[in-house]
C-alpha cells in the first residue's frame, strides 16, 4: 500500500535547507512505494525543483504568489492549505523549524488531524508509521503514531539522514497559483542576528560557552574557534543569565535542544537542564577547570583546564590540521 | 496534637525555597568572597516581602504567627548564613521592639518602610563594657526639653551599616541600675549619630557588625519605645522573642548540612564502596539526623506556645541554647563526614562550620542562657 | 484588557526522568508552572498593570494543578480556572486545544498568552491549534509585546533573527525565553492569593462532544536514551591534550 507523502521544502538565502532533503528521505520511507511530492514556495528559481528531484521527490509543486516571498503565518497557511487540498496526501511533513513549528499545528487543526512534532526517527512497522520523538528535552523519548486520518509531522533537523544525491532523477513540475487574502499579522521588519551565520538548530558543530566565559568578551575565543570549524556559537543558561550573551543562544531545557555531530562545551558546568539540551549530540568535548564538573559525565573527550588557554590552542591546532590536509 | 503546617505556610515555604535555591545559593560563594550581599538579591528579597515577615499585615507585613515564622526561618537557614542574618536580624530583634512595644504613631511611622525593606532595622544593646551583663550600660540619655541627648558607644551591632532604624538601649537614670534603662528608636539621620569601625569577622560574611557612636545625639521624646525605665525588661523581651526564630534558622542550616552529607556519603567511594557503607560514617549521619529531629520538635513546640500567648522565658532560653549547640555539633560532624572536602573553601561545609560558631555567642551566649534557665527553674521550685 | 493565560503544570526542570512500564513516572516528582507559561503569566500581569483590565489563568489538568494556579494568582493574576479532565482518557494536544476552544466560546478576550512549548512534551501545538479553532490570528515565540489601543507590536524569535510583527487584537501569542524575567510570588501576594477566585469546572460541563475531543495521536512506548559510556579525560601538558583531542576527533570520531 503506497502512500502519497507531501513535504514542504524550505528556503533560506535562496537555497534549500538541509532539513528539506531530510524530509524527502523520511517521505520516501513512509511512502512505501507511493509518491513523494515536494512543494516549494517563495522562490521562482527553477533549479530548486531539480535539486528536490535529486534528493527523492517524485513530483514538485511550485507554489506561486508574490506574498510568499516573505513568511507570514496567514500567507503561508493559505498557500499550504491549498496545496494540501490539491495533492490530497496521506502524510504531510515539514521541518521542525521556526516555520514548521509556527504553521504545522494550525494546518493539523484545520484538517482536524493528528500532528507528531519534532520527530527524530521514522519507521514503518506493519503498515503503520511510527515516529520517535524526544520528550522532556531529550531526557527521554517516545514512540508515537497518528490513530487515523491525515498524518502531519515535523522532523527535527540533523537527525534523519538525507538520501544520497542522484542527479539522474527527474519528475513532473506543477505550478499552483495560490489565492491569499487578508494577512492579519504583518511582518514590519526583520532584524538579522549579530552572531555568525550558522543556525544552532541545524549546525553540525556547536561551540558553547557557560559561566566560565566570565564576560561578553569571553566569547571571542569561542567565536574564533567556531569560525575555524564552521560552527554555531551557543551558550548555557548561566551565561545568558549573566548577560554575556542573548537568550537566543541558550541551549538547554528552557532554550534550544540541539543534536550536532560535535558539541564543544567551554566553561559549562553541566546542570541537568543544560544536559537535556545537548547530551544527544554525537560527540561531546568538554573543557572545564573543575575536574568534578558534571559536564565530564556526558563528554566523550574532556580537557581539564582554563578555557582561555585551551580554546585558542584548539583553534590553532585545527588550523594546522587544515593546512596539513 | 497536629504537627502539620497550614497549607498556606507550606506554600510560603515552597516559594522561599525556590527563591533561595535559584538565587541566593548561586551567589553564596560570591557573598563569601566579596563580603557583600549582591544588590539583586536585596532587591528580590524586598520584592518578595521577606523583610516584612514578622510585621503585622496592617503595616504591610505578613501577619503570621510564630510557627509560621519559624517555618520560613527554617527555609532561610538553608542558605548563606550572612544573608540569613541580614534578614533575620532585621525581622527579629530589629523590628520586634517596635512591633511589640511601639505606640500606634511609631508603628505607622516606621513599620511600613521596614516591612518593604526600604528601611532596615537593627538592635543596639551591647557595649564594650556591657556584653552579657546588659545592665552595665554606659550609654546615657539625658532629657533636655522634649529631646533626649544620647552619648556613648555600642559595638558588635549587626546590620549597623545597612540599618536606618535602631532600637537603642540607654541609661536615663544611673541611680536605678537595670531599672534606669530606657529604649529609643534612633534613626540613622539623627544629628550626633554615626557608625564607627566595621569589624572583620570569622564568618557571617555579607552581614556586617560595627560600632555605633552617639555624640550628643538628639532623639525626640516621641521616639521613646515603651515606658521610660523599662528598657532592660524591653531588651530581654525583644531578645526572648527572637530566640525561637534563631533556633529555626539554625535548624534550617542543620538540615542543609544533612542534605549535603547524604548526597556526599552516597556518592563518595572509599575502599570500593560508598562511604555510607562504613559504619563510622553511617553513625555520624544517623546522629545528625537525630539531633535535627529533636531540634525541630523543640522549635515548633516553643513557637506554638508563643502563638498560644504563653510565657516562654525559660523555654526560649533553652531553645536558643540547644539550637546553637546542636548547630555546632552538626556542623562539626558534617565536616568530619566530608573529610578534606569539608575543610576546603571551594565547598560550603567549612562556611557553615564557621558561621555556626557565632550562634553560641550572639543574642545571648550559651552561658547566659543557662543562667536564665537556672534562675527560672529556681523561681519555679522556690 | 481581558487577558487570558494558558498554563500547564510540568515537571521541575531539575527532575531526572524515570520510566516505569513504558510510561514516565511522576512519583516523588516536584512540579512547577511550565517555564514558558511563567513568562506568559508575567507578561500578562505587566500588560494588565499598564493597560488595566484583568488576568485570568486557565489550565486543563488535574486537581493538583490548583497549586500552580495559586502560584500564578500569588504572582498577581486576578482569577484562575481549572478545567479538570482527570477522567478523560486518550488526551493529546488536539484534546487540550478543543477543550480550551469550548471554554473560550462564551468569553470576551483581547489577548490570550501561552508558553511557546511545554517542557515535557514540547510540541508547541496547543496555542496555534486553539487560535485556529477560535479563528484568531496568532504570533508564536514572542520576545516582546507592546499594545497600543487595538494594535499589538511584537518581536518574534526566528532562529536568532528577530521579526517585528504588527497585529490587531484579539490575538493569541506564545512566549519565548527572553520575553521577561518572571517575578517570584511575593509573600503577601501568596497570602492574598488564597482569597482570589479559583474556579474548578469539569470538562464535561463545557459544550463538548466527547468523540470530537478524542486524541488524534497515541504514545506506543516511552524509553530513556542509551546511556553514554564514560568519556575520556585527557592528560598531560595542555598542548599535548589539544593535539590528542584533535587527532581523536579527526581519526576516531571522523568529525573534523
Amino acid at each position: 500500500m503506497g502512500r502519497t507523502v507531501l513535504t514542504f521544502a524550505e528556503i533560506r538565502e535562496n537555497e534549500l535547507r538541509n532539513v528539506s532533503f531530510e524530509a524527502l528521505a523520511a517521505a520516501k520511507d513512509i511512502s512505501d512505494g507511493g509518491e513523494v511530492v515536494a512543494a516549494v514556495a517563495g522562490s521562482d528559481d527553477d533549479s530548486l525543483a531539480e535539486t528536490l528531484f535529486h534528493y527523492g521527490a517524485d513530483r514538485v509543486v511550485k507554489v506561486e504568489n508574490e506574498i510568499l516571498d516573505h513568511y507570514t503565518n496567514d500567507g503561508y497557511f493559505q498557500a499550504y492549505l491549498q496545496v494540501i487540498q490539491t495533492v490530497k496526501p496521506d502524510v504531510v511533513i515539514l521541518g521542525h523549524t521556526a516555520l514548521g513549528k509556527d504553521l504545522s499545528p494550525r494546518l493539523a487543526a484545520r484538517f482536524n488531524a493528528g500532528l507528531i512534532s519534532d520527530a527524530t526517527d521514522i519507521e514503518v512497522i506493519d503498515e503503520e508509521v511510527v515516529f520517535t520523538r524526544p520528550i522532556y528535552s531529550g531526557k527521554a523519548f517516545e514512540k508515537k503514531r497518528v490513530k487515523e486520518g491525515t498524518i502531519f509531522a515535523t522532523i527535527r533537523p540533523n537527525n534523519i539522514q538525507a538520501l544520497d544525491k542522484d542527479s539522474s532523477r527527474t519528475g513532473e513540475v506543477l505550478t499552483e497559483e495560490v489565492v491569499i487574502n487578508d494577512l492579519r499579522t504583518v511582518v514590519k521588519e526583520v532584524v538579522r542576528k549579530a552572531t555568525s551565520g550558522v543556525d544552532l538548530s541545524e549546525a553540525k558543530v556547536i561551540v558553547a560557552g557557560g559561566r566560565g566565559i566570565k564576560s561578553a568578551e569571553g566569547f571571542k575565543p569561542l567565536e574564533e574557534l567556531a569560525e575555524e570549524l564552521g560552527a554555531a556559537v551557543g551558550a548555557s543558561r548561566g551565561a545568558c543569565d549573566a548577560d554575556y550573551c542573548d537568550y537566543s543562544l541558550q541551549i538547554g531545557q528552557t532554550g534550544k535542544v540541539v543534536t550536532p555531530d560535535l558539541y564543544i562545551a567551554c566553561g559549562i558546568s553541566g546542570a541537568i537542564q543544560h544536559l537535556a539540551g545537548m547530551s544527544n549530540s554525537k560527540v561531546i568535548v568538554a573543557i572545564n577547570k573543575d575536574p568534578e564538573a558534571n559536564i565530564f559525565n556526558v563528554a566523550d573527550y574532556g580537557i581539564v583546564g582554563d578555557l582561555f588557554e585551551v580554546v585558542p590552542l584548539l583553534t590553532e591546532e585545527i588550523k594546522s590540521l587544515k593546512v596539513g590536509v | 496534637m497536629d504537627f502539620r503546617l497550614d497549607e498556606e505556610i507550606e506554600f510560603l515555604k515552597t516559594n522561599i525555597r525556590n527563591f533561595v535555591n535559584n538565587e541566593v545559593e548561586k551567589v553564596a560563594m560570591q557573598i563569601e568572597k566579596e563580603d557583600k550581599i549582591p544588590e539583586r538579591i536585596i532587591e528580590l528579597s524586598k520584592e518578595m516581602g521577606l523583610f516584612g515577615l514578622s510585621i503585622p499585615e496592617e503595616y504591610g507585613g505578613l501577619g503570621i504567627g510564630m510557627v509560621g515564622k519559624c517555618a520560613l526561618y527554617e527555609e532561610l537557614g538553608k542558605t548563606h548564613n550572612g544573608y540569613t542574618t541580614l534578614i533575620g536580624a532585621h525581622t527579629g530583634i530589629g523590628t520586634v521592639g517596635i512591633v511589640e512595644l511601639g505606640n500606634e504613631e511609631q508603628k505607622q511611622k516606621y513599620l511600613p518602610d521596614m516591612a518593604s525593606g526600604n528601611k532596615i532595622g537593627a538592635f543596639a544593646l551591647t557595649e564594650p563594657e556591657a556584653g552579657s551583663n546588659a545592665s552595665n550600660l554606659k550609654t546615657t540619655a539625658v532629657k533636655r526639653g522634649d529631646t533626649y541627648i544620647l552619648n556613648g558607644t555600642k559595638h558588635y551591632i549587626t546590620n549597623a551599616i545597612e540599618a536606618d532604624v535602631f532600637t537603642v538601649m540607654a541609661v536615663t537614670d544611673p541611680s536605678k541600675g537595670a531599672k534606669g534603662i530606657t529604649s529609643f528608636i534612633v534613626e540613622k539621620s539623627f544629628p550626633g549619630f554615626q557608625v564607627g569601625a566595621v569589624e572583620e569577622k570569622m564568618g557571617l560574611k555579607g552581614s556586617h557588625s560595627a560600632e555605633l557612636i552617639f555624640e550628643d545625639c538628639e532623639v525626640p521624646e516621641e521616639n521613646v519605645l515603651g515606658e521610660v525605665g523599662k528598657g532592660y525588661m524591653n531588651a530581654l523581651k525583644i531578645l526572648a522573642n527572637g530566640r525561637a526564630g534563631l533556633a529555626a534558622r539554625n535548624l534550617g542550616s542543620c538540615q542543609k548540612l544533612l542534605d549535603m552529607c547524604m548526597e556526599y556519603v552516597q556518592e563518595r567511594v572509599q575502599f570500593g564502596v560508598p562511604i555510607i557503607e562504613h559504619q563510622a560514617v553511617a553513625h555520624m549521619v544517623a546522629e545528625i539526623g537525630v539531633e535535627i529531629e529533636a531540634l525541630r520538635s523543640f522549635t515548633y513546640r516553643i513557637a506554638w506556645k508563643v502563638d498560644q500567648g504563653e510565657k516562654v522565658i525559660k523555654e526560649a532560653a533553652m531553645l536558643k541554647l540547644y539550637g546553637s549547640e546542636v548547630y555546632n555539633r552538626v556542623a562539626d560532624k558534617a565536616l568530619q563526614v566530608h573529610g578534606g572536602v569539608g575543610y576546603i573553601s571551594d565547598y560550603p561545609i567549612e562556611r557553615y562550620y564557621r558561621d555556626a560558631r557565632i550562634t553560641r555567642i550572639y543574642e545571648g551566649t550559651s552561658e547566659i542562657q543557662k543562667n536564665i534557665i537556672a534562675s527560672q527553674l529556681r523561681k519555679e521550685y522556690s | 484588557m481581558d487577558i487570558y493565560v494558558l498554563l500547564k503544570r510540568t515537571f521541575d526542570t531539575e527532575e531526572k526522568i524515570v520510566i516505569n512500564e513504558g510510561k514516565v513516572s511522576d512519583e516523588g516528582v516536584d512540579f512547577i508552572i511550565n517555564p514558558y507559561d511563567e513568562f506568559a503569566v508575567e507578561e500578562a500581569i505587566l500588560l494588565r498593570d499598564k493597560h488595566g483590565g484583568e488576568v485570568t489563568v486557565v489550565s486543563v489538568g488535574s486537581e493538583e494543578t490548583e497549586k500552580e494556579l495559586r502560584t500564578a494568582l500569588a504572582m498577581g493574576a486576578d482569577k484562575a480556572v481549572l478545567i479538570n479532565c482527570e477522567d478523560l482518557e486518550a488526551q493529546d494536544q488536539h484534546t487540550t486545544a478543543s477543550i480550551l476552544a469550548a471554554f473560550f466560546q462564551d468569553k470576551d478576550y483581547d489577548l490570550i498568552l501561552g508558553g511557546n512549548v511545554s517542557n515535557d512534551n514540547s510540541t508547541g501545538q496547543v496555542g496555534p491549534r486553539l487560535a485556529e479553532q477560535l479563528g484568531l490570528p496568532y504570533v508564536t515565540m514572542i520576545t516582546n509585546i507592546e499594545v497600543d489601543g487595538n494594535t499589538a507590536t511584537l518581536k518574534r524569535d526566528v532562529e536568532g533573527d528577530t521579526e517585528v510583527i504588527e497585529a490587531t487584537l484579539p490575538l493569541l501569542v506564545t512566549a519565548q525565553q527572553g520575553l521577561n524575567e518572571p517575578r517570584y510570588p511575593s509573600l503577601p501576594g501568596i497570602m492574598k492569593a488564597k482569597r482570589k477566585p479559583l474556579e474548578e469546572i469539569d470538562y464535561d460541563d463545557l459544550d463538548i462532544d466527547e468523540d470530537e475531543i478524542e486524541a488524534k495521536t497515541e504514545t506506543i512506548t516511552t524509553f530513556l536514551p542509551p546511556e553514554k559510556g564514560a568519556g575520556k579525560i585527557l592528560d598531560g601538558e595542555l598542548e599535548v591534550q589539544v593535539k590528542e583531542l584533535v587527532s581523536n576527533l579527526h581519526q576516531e570520531a571522523k568529525i573534523l
